[in-house]
């Protein structure tokens, strides 16, 4: 997976790297010894099964949860994600799941929220022509951003959700489930645009249940099972392959399915934990 | 596209924000005129119940008893309409998150019952009372503020029993007598009462808010020209301000036939208008919205989401204590009945009715304004006809439940239109 990158931060240097970390929830341990590389410009999904502490990570690393143990390193220097603000402050903006956006704003309130321009006498032009602007470079199809964001549909909600965290030039943006309510145009919609946010520069964390969008735009995929890393996968893998490393079982229906249509027993490539 | 001759400076082609073909775009005043249609058919009522109200008000009540169109009988209908109009208008703050403040009239008869004790009966200077009444309230809306952030008590529950409380309050510091009598020379009392705008003055004030609002789009439209976005034509605006103006020195020129604008109104009127502003064009206002649509939306976009209800909370006790204080004024007495009764039910219901939701996330202050005018019209034909009070609590709780009513309906039809 190769593409052409203009001169943004150096493409592959690695903005955020996560060793050995651990979060307890009193007698559950929900994360044990986790570690995770991203590099600007680079797409990395993470899978697993329900409960393998996928949504776990993602709230350490957007500062809601903190680790029991092991460390984090942004941009090669030991950082603290304590609070929600101190992650945003450092660059990782968090996409989350149910979007989080005030139906009854407008989607330039909803873009600068909490961030307005000039707080004591709102400057309206400048802030519509930044989210112009931004919906511009990200190639967004929304009419309008003086519309209520009742009045948009599922992907256009979740372009403005994309849209309004790359607000604060963030160093990695993390997608909780960008696909899970869309329909076939709008999920290739929001892939297209995940593939302009990483062409930008930035690195992408991306968690999905969906395997063809994963392998649609992943670099790397990262499967977590039951609280550990269980493999890293390139986008060619197999679905077997990426099944089996998600369930831990070698012995599934995707993997009969290919048995019976190779028609003949066939090793599997067992799982390193 | 039908725009008039203006093209923006560097591009040839159209402003940044009419790029989209899907749209369709309102220019020139049939237009628009079509698009608040449109707005009001999907359930963006916006002030249309009110003027509705208004008129039919009006026309009922002069056909009944033509004393009530008279000037002088509006100039007290307007003197009336400044003191429940101002605990309205923290009313508004309130509903406007969702939440409710039940004590309104409580905390407005705690501070007029402050006033008569603190000034007149242990005679401390005018200054030092009002502000002593206004820090209770900020006080008593601080607390509310804690009982919800901290201990996560509902504000229905926390302002009912703030009611009890602070009517208990207001009694205790009374005592036996029940009543006192507040100075009619004071400036206060007359303040309440006497004081009106001169002639020319109300005449000047009335050309001001049309000024405003010329000067204002003025310059937002050379700001979005300059930036590259379509600017709304100058037709509509300046129609907008003409008829403001004739209007309001109309109503101006009638009310000075009789006593003129009194001052009590003027300090809604200027209350009103700050308050527009603040939560219009400060950030302060944007994440009031925010947090009345989506509490946990903007408590992620890092609003700091309880310093927005202890705000909202305090200005409203804080606004009570004030509209209380003017009533004694009023009145010219502090007494055991300041603030019972209907006081608490019709700052509510001004706002509903002026067009503030009670589920939070829409509403301006204006709706005070506009629903205050309503409810004391009501109020004050009611009297004119010599109608008992049990006869108009029915009829002002028969108009409180249509205002709900309509509220909830222009809600399930906003739903369905896409216009939450």
């Amino acid at each position: 997976m190769t593409q052409t990158q203009q001169a943004k931060p150096a493409k592959g240097e690695t903005i955020l790297r996560l060793s050995k970390i651990c979060k307890n929830f009193g007698a559950v341990s929900a994360l044990t010894d986790i570690d995770l590389d991203v590099r600007a410009g680079e797409v990395v999904a993470l899978v697993g099964d329900n409960g393998a502490g996928k949504s776990t990570l993602i709230k350490v690393l957007a500062g809601v949860h903190q680790p029991s143990s092991g460390t984090i390193d942004f941009l090669g220097k030991p950082a603290t994600l304590d609070s929600p603000g101190k992650a945003l402050e450092l660059g990782i903006a968090t996409v989350f799941q149910d979007l989080a956006l005030c139906e009854n704003l407008d989607v330039v309130a909803n873009l600068f929220l909490g961030h307005e321009m000039s707080p004591w006498a709102l400057d309206e032009v400048a802030m519509e022509v930044r989210a112009w602007t931004l919906l511009r470079e990200l190639a967004a199809r929304i009419p309008s951003v003086r519309q209520p964001i009742a009045s948009l549909s599922g992907g256009q909600r979740q372009t403005v959700a994309i849209a309004r965290s790359l607000l604060l030039d963030p160093r990695i943006i993390m997608l909780d489930e960008p696909t899970a309510a869309l329909g076939v145009a709008q999920t290739a919609e929001v892939l297209n645009l995940i593939e302009r946010v990483r062409d930008r520069g930035l690195g992408v964390i991306i968690i999905s249940h969906n395997m063809e969008d994963v392998r649609a735009v992943a670099d790397r995929i990262v499967v977590l099972r039951l609280g550990r890393n269980n493999g890293v996968f390139t986008p060619d893998a197999s679905n077997q392959e990426l099944v089996a490393a998600i369930t831990g079982a070698t012995e599934n229906s995707v993997s009969r399915r290919a048995e019976r249509k190779a028609g003949h027993a066939q090793e599997q490539p067992g799982s390193p934990a | 596209m039908s725009k008039p001759a203006q093209s923006t400076p560097s591009s040839p082609q159209a402003p940044l924000d009419r790029s989209d073909v899907r749209m369709r775009h309102d220019d020139s005043i049939a237009d628009m005129l079509r698009a608040s249609l449109d707005k009001i058919r999907s359930g963006d009522l916006g002030m249309l119940p009110v003027v509705i109200g208004l008129i039919v008000i009006s026309v009922v009540f002069s056909v009944l008893n033509p004393v009530f169109l008279l000037p002088n009988n509006l100039v007290n209908l307007l003197f009336d309409c400044a003191t429940v109009g101002i605990i309205s208008l923290g009313i508004v703050c309130v509903l406007l998150l969702g939440e409710i403040d039940l004590s309104v009239g409580s905390m407005s008869g705690l501070a007029s019952a402050m006033i008569g004790v603190l000034w007149v009966n242990l005679g401390l200077p005018l200054p030092v009372a009002l502000f002593a009444g206004l820090a209770a309230g900020a006080c008593v809306g601080a607390l509310y503020a804690v009982l919800y952030n901290r201990l996560g008590m509902p504000s229905f529950i926390a302002t009912l029993s703030g009611l009890l409380a602070l009517l208990g309050l207001q009694l205790y510091i009374l005592g036996p007598t029940g009543s006192i009598n507040l100075p009619f020379a004071s400036v206060l009392v007359r303040f309440g009462q006497i004081y009106v705008m001169p002639g020319w003055l109300s005449h000047l004030l009335a050309l001001v808010p049309g000024a405003v609002i010329v000067l204002r789009g003025l310059r937002t439209r050379a700001g979005r020209q300059a930036a590259g976005l379509s600017a709304p034509p100058l037709s509509a605006l300046f129609l907008k301000a003409g008829l403001l103006t004739v209007g309001l020195e109309f109503a101006v020129f009638y009310l000075n036939i009789g006593r003129g604008v009194p001052w009590m109104f003027g300090l809604l009127i200027a209350l009103v208008v700050l308050l527009d502003y603040a939560l219009t064009r400060t950030q302060w206002g944007r994440s009031m919205f925010a947090v009345g649509g989506n509490r946990e939306a903007a408590r992620r976009a890092g609003i700091n989401v309880r310093r927005v209800y202890m705000s909202a909370f305090m200005l409203c006790s804080t606004l009570a204590a004030l509209g209380g204080m003017l009533s004694a004024a009023r009145l010219a007495s502090s007494s055991q009945q300041a603030g019972t009764g209907d006081v608490n039910l019709n700052a509510i219901a001004a706002a509903v009715i002026g067009g503030t939701s009670l589920f939070g996330g829409r509403g301006s202050a204006y709706s005070a304004l506009l629903g205050i005018i309503v409810i004391q019209a009501i109020s004050n034909g009611l009297t004119l006809l010599n109608l008992s009070s049990s006869l108009r609590y029915m009829i002002t709780g028969a108009v409180l439940a249509i205002a709900v009513i309509v509220d909830s309906l222009a809600r399930r039809s906003r739903v369905s239109h896409g216009r939450a």
